[in-house]
Formats: structure tokens, C-alpha cells, sequence
């Protein structure tokens, strides 16, 4: 490679002057033609040499060497890696991404790409399909990091799940309200109860904490202590065991401490049906009434504490791979749809013709004669989305925040990981651009044959 | 190439001149020094030499160090060329170094480079009125850290506090709450305001590094510095008791309702807002003191005013530690003007000169504190020079394959850890595993 790669460009030249002696056509014409494409070849295979061959076989050999490069270790990189949990989540996550992006990608860009044909001003259509493919990878993953954010005040995903599910559910009063600790009441999946049972005739109190001040309603008054019950109640005060600057003690009505206001209580039998129920005055006073003499667990209900539907949290190691994958097809079913469109605008359209005059459904000539004549097309497309999906970086690289990041691992994340990212292990690295090369290989045959192919037709 | 060879040819004659010339003003010099010896800046004449300084500081921060350098130049009558190497200290030195025109002072901003260059024979030991300044001006601790192998070489000029908690004033005027006195007292705290209705601290777990912070503050409190030193070089195992202890005090605030919910996937700016934005979720934030710069970058609250912070606080009646990292100059020329640069530059005068600015922590005893242009930092600073131990940001010092990279070793060990606080046996064995891997290869 190299010879041919440096001592060409010369011999073309003293050509001609060897070439005054008398002809001996057929062998030294032929052997002149070799050495013009040659020439001609020369910077091409410099250039080659230079940027793919020599790097490529370079880094198999720097792969067979430890980080610092001076020592030979063999496979011992390889077994590395392979023995890395690391890498075992890249590879697997990079076969999720080969089963899942390419299909999505070329359906979909199938599905608008024949759908798009048939309307009018298609162009705008495919225009805005097309554009993400305008967009860097990097903003890319920037813009959708930001979309699928688990806080509904950052992300605009679960921003909208919570807002689609506020509609259908009220909003409580004190959300992330909780129970004052040791002072006879508890918190039990997301109510709020007295800790034993409580008799009639006697007062139960709930003296709860986590509500901000600035959060009550504007009536709040002082807490009261409740009046006396009857035979037949059970009264009490919920209030905000907190005096506004500090002070007070803990459990105890006074300083300031403040009412709350329109919190409901139940009183709960031992069958657990709903005995009485009430609702707290501005000082925060309920009397439970009417009840049965006997003993009855005094609850607030969790609907005074739902801290309602939060969302889902989309960038969390289970659907971290999934939201990348979501970005990707958002990019690439674009650059699939124009390929196909192309395909499709190439295709003679007598054939759909004669079928529909024949007859034939929509979904017929689609599934019998359109899609068929697209097959080159879709697999050219398929093809290389797959070689591009294994070779994934930047999204991953820029959407998982950091405590899901080994969750959404890829090979190439990896291998940027272990030699550049502060692993400075380049031995590793170049093991893992190796194995990401025998995986891409395959499918770089498929593509450069079926060139081949297309040009002998 | 060729030109860079020239070039050096046609210098060479020149810094043999130099040479010369130097010694010369040496010998002159050396008499004039004793008379000097106990002011700590030598107003010697240098008239007519030039020193090049560099160090990785751009922007304001140069502008603020070239007016130290101005004051050496009306000082001494040298002219101070400064470069600026930005992030790249050791490959620029390096190159510099190996081309055999390194600077003759450069600030160097990780102290494991000072290790390199010093077993390496690169760097020039201080004597006389530099290594009395440094020693009359730092404690024990700052030149413990300038010194490789008892022979001292470096003067810490700038020097950064990891060791603060920062906390949003009306949040915890409102609940009652005050500054800790220790750490069972921040955890109490921490209620009162987690009480009225805030989270008590908002942890952003980014991709790990805050929270490798956090072990190493609490880490320097319960095991002390000998060992904090240990398990840097990995002479002990993470499966060392003293990590255990460290974490399982960890794990009190870790696993306890006290943290602001989804720390994990919260980037460190991101829980520096929660504290200090328009709408405060949290009353405290910990991270080293440039914290007040995200603050500020905020705009929504004000440093020294609703935004103040305490020292990290004390573990089982510890004494004062600061975990943090600093700017150590280093000579690489062994002539008299550089000599005069790194004793101006241990003493006081040229500190002051910056301090007044804003932006630089001294840890020199002598910088008078009430130069700072405010509380907040006088208070940065006067924690730093009064720490009874000082030690740099251990995920600094270990290699980066382990102490470095996101996803990977101490960083994402202790993003497991922040999950699930209850398994500390887990956690030191998986520290240990990653540690060993990144120490011996």
C-alpha cells in the first residue's frame, strides 16, 4: 500500500522519453496506461492510506496493547471488555437500538412518504419532517433532555401529562402536609390517623408540619383549642405545628401557630366503614358527631394530602434508552421519508394504474405493487440507518443526566468513555472501536454488494 | 519545526548573556538581601529583566493578576510578561518544558503537577526570602502542600473552600432555623426547615462529582487527614472501616426525608436554583464557594445578604477541615529576579493587591482579611487560613479513571449510594473494585 502510495507520481513523467525508442505497442501501451491510472490513482490512495487504512490498522494493533502503549498484554483488553458490565449494557442496549430505531425510522418515513404523495402541498409536509435533519445531533439531544425533564416545571412532557391530569382530579389543600413525630398520630399511605382508637367524649389532635405559611388560605385564624365533645363526638384542631420564625413547642397550641383551615376528618369504625365525617373550621376545630358510643380510629383522608400526579420520570435508567431512541427517530424518519419519496417520484405509475383500473384497493396497490417496487429503496435506507444506529454517540452522550448514564450506555459512548472521557485507557478503547467495527462490517458487505448489483443491472 | 529551531539557535546567545547578567546582579544582590531579609517584599532593582508567569486564569482574572504583576514591576523596575495556558497546564508546561523554555514562574492549577515537575528535577526549591515568606506567612498545612519530599518548592497563592454550606437566609429565618453547630445539630436544622414546608438541601447529583465532595468533607472530619491521605494514595482499601463510618454518617442525611426528592437527576446549577431561585424549593445547598458565582449567575437572590452560608459541619467533635484546591506558583528558573517574584508573591502585598477585587481566596495568614470586598468572602477566607487541616478535593488526586470519569467509579458509586443510603457494605465494595482497577493499570 505504501509503495504504490509513494512512488507513482514520478515514473508518469520520464514516460515519454523512454517512449522515442521504437514501439512495441500491445505491452508497453498497456504498461503505460497502468502507470497513468496509477498516477492518476496516487492521491486518492494517498489520501485513503493515510486517513482509513493506516488508522484502522493501527488502532487493531494499539487494541493489543496496554493504556500506556509500551506494553504488549494480547487479548487482555478484549477479555476486558467483555467481562465489563459496562460494555455487556452498551452491547445490549445497541442491539435495543438496531431492532427498534431503523424499523421505526423506515416505516414511519414510509408511512409519510406515501401518505405525502397523494396531498396537496406535500412540500411544506415533507419540509417539516425533513427538518430535524437540519438540526445538530447535539442540539438535538439538548432540546429533548430538556422536553422529558421529570419536573412538570421544566419538561414540557410531563408538563403536559400533569396538566392533562389535573383536569380530571382536584387539587388538594395541603399537599405534602405530614404528622407532627410522637405525638399519638401517624402517617399511613398517605393518610393521616391517630396512632390507637379513640373514644367518644374524648379530643384528638393533629398537629401536622411541611406546609409553608405562605401556603395556607387567607382566613386561617390562630389555632383554637376544640370545644368539648359530647357523649356522642369526638372533637379536636388540626393545626400547623410550626411558629413562623421558630419557637413554640412541639405539639402544643399556642405562639401563633396557625389553623388549618378545610381539612376533612373522618371517623373510621372497625369494620373500617366511615362513621362520621367533618370538616375543620378556620382555626382549624372539627367535631365529629352523631357517632355511636364506642371507639372509632379518627382519620384524615389522603385526599387532603395528595401531592397529585407528578409525572413520569422519563430520564430515569428504565426509559432513559427509550426517550434517546424517540430523539433518534425524530431526526431520521425525516432523512427516510425523502429517500423514499425520491423512490417513489423515480417509480413508473402506469403499474398502480392498470391495478386500480382493475380494480384493486388502496392497501392492495400498496401492499402489492408500491411497496415491492420501493424494496431496493427501503433497504438502502434500512441499511444505512443501521450502520448509523451502531454507531450511536451523541445523543447518548448528551441526554441521559448523569445518574442514568450507565443505563443508556452504547459501544461508541464506551469507547469515548474509557479512552478520552478520564478512563485515558486507549488500549480498551481502541478493543471497543474494534468490536463496534466487526459489528458494522456485515452490513457494509450487504450495502457495497447491492451497489454492485444495481450497477450490473 | 524549522523555525521553532531557529528560533532557539537565535535565543540561545541571548539567554547566555542573560545568565550572565543575572549572575552578576546576583552577587550584587545577595549583600543588599540581607539589609531586606525582614520586610518580606525586597525592593531590589531589576531594571532592564524580564520574567514570563504563567498560569491557567483568563478574562477578569487575569486582569486582577496582571495588577499583581504591575506592583512587582513598580517594585522592582522588571517588566512580567504573562500567558495564559487556560485548562491545558500539563501539556503546555510540558511542551514548554521538553523545548527548554519553560516559564519562569507559573501557577500551577493541580497539585499533583506540582508532584510531576518536582520528581522530574523541573522545579526550583525556594531559599531565602521566598521560603521565609512562605514560612512566615502559611501554616503548616499550606506548606506541608507545597512541599514534595520535605524539600519546599511551591507558594499557594490562590486557593478555593469546598467545605461550604450555603443556605437561602429567609427560608431559614422563617423556620426558626440557625446556623449548625455540628452535624447532628445540621441534621436538626435541616427538620425545622423541612417543617415549614421547604426540603431541608437540595443535593444536584449531576453526574456524581458534589457528592464525591460530600464524602470527602465528611471523610476528613471523622478519619482526620493521615488517613484521608491513605485512602487518596489507595494505601488503604475502601473496605476500611473509617469509609464505613464516613458513609453510614453520610447515609443519616442521605436516607433521610431531608433531601429534596430527585437529587439524582438534578444537574449541580439546577440545585443551586432550587435554593436560591425566583421559587425556592430548599433551604440549603452544600458545594465549595463558587457556589456565590451560580448565585449570582441566578440573579434571583443576593450573596451576603438572604444568601450566606456556614463551614461543613464538624463530625464528632472535629476540628475545623477544609476540603478545597488552590494555585501553587512554582519556579522553574533559578535566578534572582524569579527569586524576588515567588517572595513578593508568598508575601501579603501581593495578595492584597487582588483581594480588594474580589475573586481570590489567599490562604497567606498575613493577607489582611478586611481587604475582602465582603463578608461572604472574608468569611470564605478566614475559614481556609484558619483550618487546622487542609486537603485538596480527594477525586482530584486519584487517577481519572476512578475519580473522573461520568458513569464510572467513585462518581457513580456514590450516585448509587445518594439511591439507596442503607448499603454501605455495597458501596465501599464496589469503591474498592473500581479503585483497584484504576490504581494498577
Amino acid at each position: 500500500m505504501t509503495q504504490a502510495a509513494v512512488a507513482p507520481p514520478e515514473p508518469p513523467r520520464e514516460q515519454p522519453r523512454r517512449d522515442g525508442e521504437p514501439r512495441r505497442p500491445s505491452s508497453g501501451s498497456r504498461w503505460r496506461r497502468g502507470l497513468i491510472a496509477l498516477a492518476f490513482l496516487a492521491p486518492a490512495l494517498v489520501m485513503l492510506g493515510a486517513l482509513v487504512v493506516y488508522p484502522m490498522i493501527y488502532t487493531i494493533i494499539r487494541s493489543l496493547y496496554d493504556r500506556t502503549g509500551d506494553r504488549f498484554i494480547g487479548w487482555e483488553n478484549y477479555v476486558t471488555m467483555f467481562t465489563s458490565d459496562s460494555t455487556f449494557t452498551a452491547i445490549r442496549n445497541n442491539i435495543i437500538w438496531v431492532l427498534v430505531a431503523p424499523i421505526a425510522c423506515t416505516v414511519l418515513g414510509l408511512i409519510f412518504a406515501v401518505l405525502l404523495d397523494k396531498i396537496r402541498w406535500s412540500y411544506a409536509f415533507k419540509l417539516i419532517v425533513f427538518m430535524p435533519m437540519a438540526i445538530s445531533m447535539l442540539a438535538a439531544g439538548v432540546i429533548f433532555r430538556g422536553m422529558f425533564q421529570e419536573n412538570p416545571n421544566l419538561g414540557v412532557v410531563n408538563a403536559s401529562l400533569v396538566a392533562v391530569n389535573s383536569v380530571f382530579s382536584d387539587d388538594a389543600a395541603y399537599p405534602g402536609a405530614r404528622p407532627r413525630e410522637d405525638q399519638g398520630i401517624v402517617a399511613d399511605r398517605g393518610l393521616v390517623a391517630s396512632e390507637g382508637e379513640v373514644a367518644t367524649g374524648s379530643t384528638q389532635n393533629f398537629p401536622l408540619v411541611g406546609i409553608r405559611q405562605t401556603d395556607l388560605p387567607p382566613e386561617t385564624g390562630n389555632a383554637q383549642e376544640a370545644q368539648t365533645p359530647g357523649n356522642d363526638e369526638i372533637s379536636g384542631t388540626v393545626w400547623l405545628d410550626v411558629v413562623p420564625g421558630g419557637g413554640g413547642v412541639d405539639g402544643e397550641l399556642g405562639d401563633g401557630k396557625k389553623g388549618l383551615p378545610n381539612i376533612k376528618v373522618d371517623a373510621v369504625a372497625a369494620d373500617g366503614t366511615i362513621a362520621a365525617s367533618a370538616e375543620t373550621d378556620a382555626d382549624g376545630r372539627y367535631t365529629l358527631s352523631g357517632l355511636d358510643p364506642g371507639s372509632y380510629r379518627v382519620a384524615l383522608p389522603a385526599s387532603n394530602f395528595d401531592e397529585g400526579y407528578k409525572g413520569v420520570s422519563w430520564l430515569s435508567a428504565s426509559f432513559i434508552t427509550g426517550v434517546i431512541i424517540l430523539s433518534y427517530i425524530w431526526i431520521w424518519a425525516g432523512f427516510a421519508m425523502v429517500m423514499i419519496s425520491s423512490g417513489l417520484s423515480a417509480m413508473d405509475r402506469s403499474l398502480q394504474e392498470a391495478a386500480r383500473i382493475d380494480g384493486a384497493s388502496e392497501w392492495k396497490v400498496f401492499t402489492r405493487i408500491t411497496a415491492p417496487l420501493l424494496a431496493p429503496v427501503l433497504i438502502v435506507v434500512f441499511v444505512t440507518l443501521i450502520i448509523n444506529v451502531l454507531k450511536i454517540f451523541d445523543l447518548v452522550y448528551v441526554i441521559p443526566p448523569g445518574a442514568s448514564k450507565p443505563a443508556a450506555n452504547v459501544i461508541a459512548v464506551e469507547m469515548w468513555t474509557v479512552s478520552f472521557g478520564g478512563g485515558n485507557d486507549q488500549g480498551l478503547g481502541s478493543a471497543l472501536v474494534v468490536l463496534l467495527l466487526v459489528l458494522v462490517l456485515p452490513f457494509m458487505i450487504i450495502n457495497v454488494r447491492r451497489f454492485k448489483q444495481e450497477r450490473e443491472q | 519545526m524549522r523555525g521553532i529551531l531557529q528560533h532557539r539557535r537565535g535565543l540561545a546567545p541571548l539567554a547566555i548573556a542573560g545568565a550572565l547578567a543575572l549572575t552578576l546582579v546576583g552577587c550584587t544582590g545577595g549583600g543588599g538581601g540581607n539589609n531586606n531579609a525582614n520586610t518580606n517584599s525586597p525592593n531590589q532593582d531589576f531594571s532592564g529583566e524580564t520574567i514570563n508567569v504563567s498560569a491557567s486564569w483568563s478574562g477578569a482574572e487575569q486582569t486582577n493578576f496582571e495588577k499583581v504583576l504591575k506592583r512587582f514591576e513598580d517594585n522592582t523596575g522588571a517588566k512580567v510578561n504573562y500567558s495564559s495556558f487556560g485548562d491545558q497546564a500539563a501539556t503546555t508546561l510540558g511542551t514548554q518544558i521538553e523545548g527548554g523554555s519553560p516559564p519562569n514562574v507559573a501557577l500551577l492549577p493541580q497539585p499533583a503537577l506540582l508532584d510531576q515537575f518536582a520528581k522530574d528535577g523541573k522545579l526550583i526549591e525556594l531559599s531565602g526570602d521566598a521560603k521565609k515568606a512562605v514560612e512566615d506567612n502559611y501554616s503548616q498545612s499550606w506548606i506541608d502542600l507545597g512541599s514534595v519530599d520535605g524539600t519546599l518548592y511551591g507558594v499557594w497563592f490562590k486557593a478555593s473552600n469546598k467545605s461550604t454550606v450555603w443556605y437561602n437566609k429567609d427560608i431559614y429565618d422563617q423556620a426558626g432555623a440557625s446556623e449548625p453547630k455540628d452535624w447532628d445539630d445540621f441534621l436538626k436544622q435541616l427538620k425545622l426547615v423541612s417543617d415549614s414546608g421547604y426540603a431541608g438541601i437540595s443535593i444536584g447529583a449531576d453526574v456524581g462529582w458534589p457528592l464525591t465532595d460530600w464524602f470527602e468533607n465528611v471523610y476528613l472530619r471523622t478519619a482526620g487527614g493521615d488517613k484521608y491521605d491513605q485512602l487518596t494514595k489507595h494505601e488503604i482499601p475502601w473496605t476500611d472501616p473509617s469509609v464505613a463510618e464516613a458513609l453510614t454518617v453520610l447515609g443519616t442525611l442521605f436516607g433521610s426525608d431531608l433531601v429534596e426528592p430527585g437529587a439524582a437527576q438534578r444537574t449541580f446549577p439546577e440545585s443551586v436554583t432550587e435554593v436560591f431561585g425566583a421559587d425556592p424549593k430548599a433551604g440549603t445547598v452544600y458545594e465549595g464557594d463558587f457556589v456565590a458565582g451560580n448565585i449570582t449567575d441566578d440573579g434571583n437572590s443576593t450573596v451576603g445578604e438572604n444568601a450566606l452560608f456556614y463551614d461543613f459541619p464538624s463530625v464528632n467533635g472535629s476540628a475545623p477541615a477544609v476540603m478545597g484546591g488552590g494555585d501553587v506558583a512554582v519556579a522553574f528558573v533559578d535566578d534572582d529576579v524569579t527569586a524576588a517574584f515567588m517572595a513578593f508573591l508568598a508575601s501579603p502585598e501581593a495578595a492584597e493587591e487582588w483581594v480588594p477585587n474580589g475573586g481570590l481566596t489567599s490562604p497567606n495568614t498575613a493577607v489582611d482579611t478586611s481587604k475582602y470586598p465582603d463578608d461572604v468572602s472574608r468569611k470564605i477566607a478566614e475559614a481556609l487560613t484558619g483550618a487546622e487541616t487542609f486537603r485538596f478535593d480527594m477525586s482530584d488526586l486519584t487517577p481519572s479513571a476512578f475519580g473522573g470519569t461520568p458513569g464510572q467509579g467513585f462518581w457513580q458509586v456514590m450516585i448509587e449510594f445518594l439511591q439507596n443510603p442503607s448499603d454501605v457494605a455495597g458501596a465501599q465494595q464496589k469503591l474498592e473494585s473500581a479503585a483497584a482497577a484504576a490504581y494498577t493499570s
